[in-house]
């Protein structure tokens, strides 16, 4: 090593280039487990390709001993399997980085600013005592055990994360291992350390668990009592509601007769995917879809009827990449303008906004209740960022509430009512009509709902009067929830002028911004948004600032949009901060962006 | 024994708002007999639930069953809504109305998806082969060479529903003609007692647009050709049959899920409406020989439904407290070692 040269400790990028489909997910995440579980803090991102075998795919691993957990654009560490992808991974590797490679690779190594190691990785695995059809996969070990050796990663944390994985099934646990453990010593024996990369224990991460976006919000909702979910595959949101196909049996089966309380149904479509949670949620059950943008498109007249219908609901955009099929398997922030108006004539829908894994654990809850408490459907907003990456995430906290059902009248309700009630009428002066569901015995609990226009007891009505009043009353319905959806989370400094607004998965990159600019002098306060309506403090905020920067991961700056259609008097000082590629917004766009526009 | 002496319900506590439908249009006359058939089978209005599209058929749910619960959702969505909908209490009784426009055009899909997951529930197909609501557009049932006033020649040929049904797994599959009330009745008897989704096909004349004489969903046609397939009778499990009623060898008995009794009694041949494959053949046959074919096409009691597959408790899902529904915090805090 070079005297003159620091070590790089704990804060750097590990990119996986490796091929779709070869198993490489096993390893990449034992590295990540194993480096988490040594206290230091990780962030792990996969970029995929819409592809199931053969095309380039990399995984990307931050450490950062500052906690930061945004996308980073260059690579300090690549560790290349794919000869297709190598030449370009190559080229991001900053001055200095590293590469690793199979020893068998034909392409020569351009660069002479990086250090390159060698792997034996077709003699390693070929030693291990495993069936040839797994070697391809047991493969990857190889690059585990070396990196493992190279960043001085902790090979007990590499045989926990291995047991994790597997979930104890010793045979593949030891045959994993075995190959790791032999290129570590391999590499021991034969390669001389130059490089400045390595980590170092930190203090235990104790109050954080490690999953995906998804699984959280999969687990969110088995809390806040799901009990009908109707899905159609589609990427980057199957797989919360497999998730629920997953933990359902285990966590939701009746305490009195060991039955089911919930039921899943795979659509034929999207169309029919809401059309079922719509018909659950008139039911009186808490009902639940995922979905994309492309299923979002269709479930558009759907989302208006249960918005007119009054219907409660809960619908998961994970969102990704449009226009039409655009990106399926990269992230975006681009459907929020689209979602909040979901549907003809003038709707406007709740949307909850998680920024992260564990806020779609809490959201996963709380959808219900604002959704059962004000008769409406409510959208969260999660991207591929958040929902299909592994995230390190604070643990998953009890629900503080009971159950928010909403004003539903049974038989004994009715009976002390005589039978007198309207299904939308406004009795408590609130926009909240009471309602009744299917089931409900009494003589005058039935209604018909409808999408036709309607009086206060849901009869059919064109009277222009009754349609004004009541799609008036709809508005204000909705910014009643204003009281229901989690505020904003305000950071201020007293005597700065100008702010910034983040939401959702581009908030990690934004707390790095903020920082980095802070070192240069400019300081920012800065406000998350997490859900429409929004609150005072948001109006507040823009109040109090003279320029507002509303950050974002798409074309048009949709949340700029949205704030500037909600406070036009106030529209003025917002200064879109958006783009999409497809991947994660980074902290250093942000601020070339930021400083760029400040000038 | 007469259904009605125990029955402690009034014609009355079936009925509907008035139609606003046409004088004479076929559906009216649908309306009637599913109330006549919910009040002889003494089924408490508060039990069902209507759903219905969007169209001159799916308007009518309005117009009977005034105590039961309803959804007039979307043009051609009524599959999914009510699918979702019946999970909430699994002892309702689920009764949908659609047109051939809903269900044969921009509905087929969750149409034919509702059938093969075999949900249980009554799906009636109000059939006049035309967009009434629209003005007098062909439908995907209009037979091909149909002449409309502002449409010319229909160029397309039709969708059989029945067919689609069947290929699509069916449990029960009848066709119907408006005007032939009894058996439209009887059907709709048999239906709800069915576990599993029955689709009856009723050709239901439109009057305004689309009922010119010779024409295949016309009254005239319709009198002319219908060719039932037998007489069918429904004996509900409580009565007691009177088999010498009914000359020996002449009837065929169906025993459905429910313990009641379907009857058929031969006409000209013997039909067997358990054999899938005749099923389609007549319908084939009705199809080359201009017949309409009616009674109940194809059977199949036996099948588990839908709801059968999900394993839930008999206390109603919409009826569930939060100790069934949200798992202890210690649940919570194994999930959050778990992932640690």
């Amino acid at each position: 090593m070079n005297p003159q040269q620091k070590d790089i400790v704990n804060d750097f990028c590990i990119t996986f280039a490796t091929v779709n489909g070869s198993g490489s997910q096993t390893a990449n995440n034992t590295i990540l487990r194993a480096l988490f579980k040594m206290g230091i803090p990780i962030s792990g991102k996969n970029k995929f390709p819409s592809n199931i075998q053969g095309l380039p795919t990399w995984y990307s691993i931050r450490v950062s001993k500052d906690g930061y957990l945004g996308r980073l654009e260059q690579d300090d560490v690549l560790v290349c399997m794919n000869p297709a992808s190598f030449e370009n991974d190559l080229a991001f590797v900053n001055p200095g980085g590293v590469v690793l490679y199979p020893d068998d690779l034909k392409q020569p190594i351009t660069r002479t600013d990086i250090t390159a190691y060698p792997m034996p990785v077709k003699e390693l695995s070929r030693a291990a005592d495993i069936s040839p059809a797994l070697r391809d996969y047991i493969a990857n070990m190889v690059y585990v055990g070396v990196l493992a050796w190279l960043l001085h990663i902790d090979m007990d944390e590499i045989a926990h994360a291995l047991n994790h994985h597997f979930r104890g099934k010793q045979k593949a646990v030891e045959s994993n291992f075995s190959v790791a453990q032999a290129a570590y010593q391999w590499a021991g024996e034969n390669l001389t350390k130059t490089d400045p990369y390595r980590v170092e224990r930190m203090a235990p991460l104790d109050d954080y668990l490690m999953t995906d976006g998804n699984t959280a919000g999969a687990l969110g909702s088995i809390f806040g009592g799901v009990q009908f979910v109707a899905w159609y595959p589609i990427t980057p949101a199957s797989t919360l509601p497999e998730a629920l196909i997953e933990f359902l049996p285990q966590y939701r089966k009746d305490p009195l007769t060991g039955k089911n309380t919930y039921a899943v149904v795979q659509a034929e479509d999207e169309l029919a995917a809401i059309g079922m949670i719509i018909g659950a949620g008139f039911g009186g059950l808490r009902s639940l879809t995922a979905t994309s943008g492309p299923g979002l498109s269709l479930m558009t007249e759907y989302a208006g009827l249960a918005y007119f219908a009054e219907v409660p609901t809960v619908i998961w955009d994970v969102q990704r990449v449009g226009p039409s099929t655009g990106l399926p398997t990269r992230t975006a922030q681009s459907d929020m303008t689209m979602a909040h108006n979901l549907g003809h004539g003038d709707t406007r829908h709740v949307m909850l906004i998680p920024g992260s894994v564990t806020e779609c654990f809490e959201f996963g809850w709380k959808a219900f209740d604002i959704a059962e408490h004000l008769q409406a459907p409510v959208f969260v907003m999660s991207d591929l960022d958040l929902g299909m990456n592994q995230w390190m995430t604070l643990k998953f906290e009890y629900p503080d509430t009971a159950l928010d059902r909403g004003k539903v009248l049974w038989e004994d309700d009715l009976e002390k009512r005589n039978g007198s009630w309207g299904r939308y009428a406004d009795v408590d002066g609130d926009d909240i009509p009471y309602r009744t569901v299917p089931g409900n015995l009494h003589i005058n609990a039935a209604y018909m709902a409808r999408g036709t226009g309607h009086d206060t007891q849901a009869h059919y009505s064109e009277d222009p009067q009754v349609w004004e009043t009541n799609l008036n009353r709809l508005v204000s319905k909705y910014y009643k929830a204003r009281d229901l959806v989690p505020q904003p989370i305000l950071e201020r400094t007293s005597g700065v002028s100008q702010g910034v607004i983040s939401y959702g998965s581009s908030d990690p990159a934004v707390i790095e911004a903020r920082d980095l600019l802070r070192q240069r002098g400019f300081n920012l306060d800065k406000l998350r948004v997490r859900a429409l309506p929004f609150t005072a403090e948001v109006e507040d905020f823009l109040r109090e600032h003279e320029v507002i920067y509303v950050v974002e991961n798409n074309q048009d700056g949709q949340m700029a949009q949205l704030l500037s259609q909600e406070f036009p008097a106030l529209a003025g000082k917002l200064v879109k901060v958006a783009h999409n590629d497809g991947l994660p917004l980074s902290a250093t766009w942000i601020v070339k962006t930021i400083l760029k526009e400040g000038e | 024994m007469d259904a009605q002496v125990e029955n402690k319900y009034t014609k009355n506590d079936y009925r509907g708002l008035p139609s606003t439908l046409c004088q004479g249009c076929g559906h009216n006359s649908i309306s009637s007999q599913i109330i006549s058939a919910c009040f002889e089978l003494g089924i408490q209005p508060e039990k069902v639930v209507k759903f219905s599209g969007i169209g001159c058929s799916s308007k009518s749910p309005t117009y009977f069953l005034n105590r039961s619960f309803g959804f007039n959702g979307l043009h051609g969505r009524m599959a999914s809504l009510a699918l979702g909908t019946l999970f909430a209490d699994t002892s309702l009784k689920g009764i949908g109305v659609s047109g051939d426009g809903d269900t044969a055009s921009i509905g087929m899909g969750g149409f034919k998806h509702l059938v093969r997951r075999n949900m249980p529930m009554v799906y009636i197909v109000e059939n006049n082969g035309v967009y009434g609501l629209t003005k007098g557009q062909f439908s995907a049932t209009a037979e091909k060479g149909l002449m409309l006033k502002k449409q010319g020649t229909n160029p397309y040929l039709p969708v059989d529903i029945a067919m689609e049904a069947l290929v699509s797994n069916a449990t029960f599959v009848a066709r119907s003609f408006a005007g032939d009330p009894r058996q439209v009745k009887e059907l709709i008897k048999a239906a709800l007692s069915h576990n599993g989704i029955a689709v009856i096909d009723i050709i239901s004349p439109c009057v305004t647009f689309n009922n010119q004489e010779g024409t295949l969903h016309s009254y005239t046609w319709g009198k002319d050709r219908e060719a039932p397939l037998h007489e069918i009778s429904f004996i509900p499990p409580r009565d007691e049959i009177m088999v010498e009623d009914f000359e020996e060898g002449s009837v065929r008995e169906v025993i459905m899920h429910d313990g009641s009794l379907v009857l058929l009694k031969k006409l000209e041949n013997d039909y067997d409406p358990t054999d899938r494959w005749q099923a389609l053949r007549i319908l084939e046959d009705a199809q080359r020989n201009n017949w309409l074919i009616t009674g109940l096409l194809y059977i199949n009691p036996e099948i588990p439904s839908l709801i059968d597959m999900y394993d839930l408790p008999e206390q109603p899902l919409n009826r569930m407290t939060q100790a069934q529904l949200r798992p202890q915090k210690s649940v919570l805090d194994e999930i959050n070692a778990l992932m640690e």
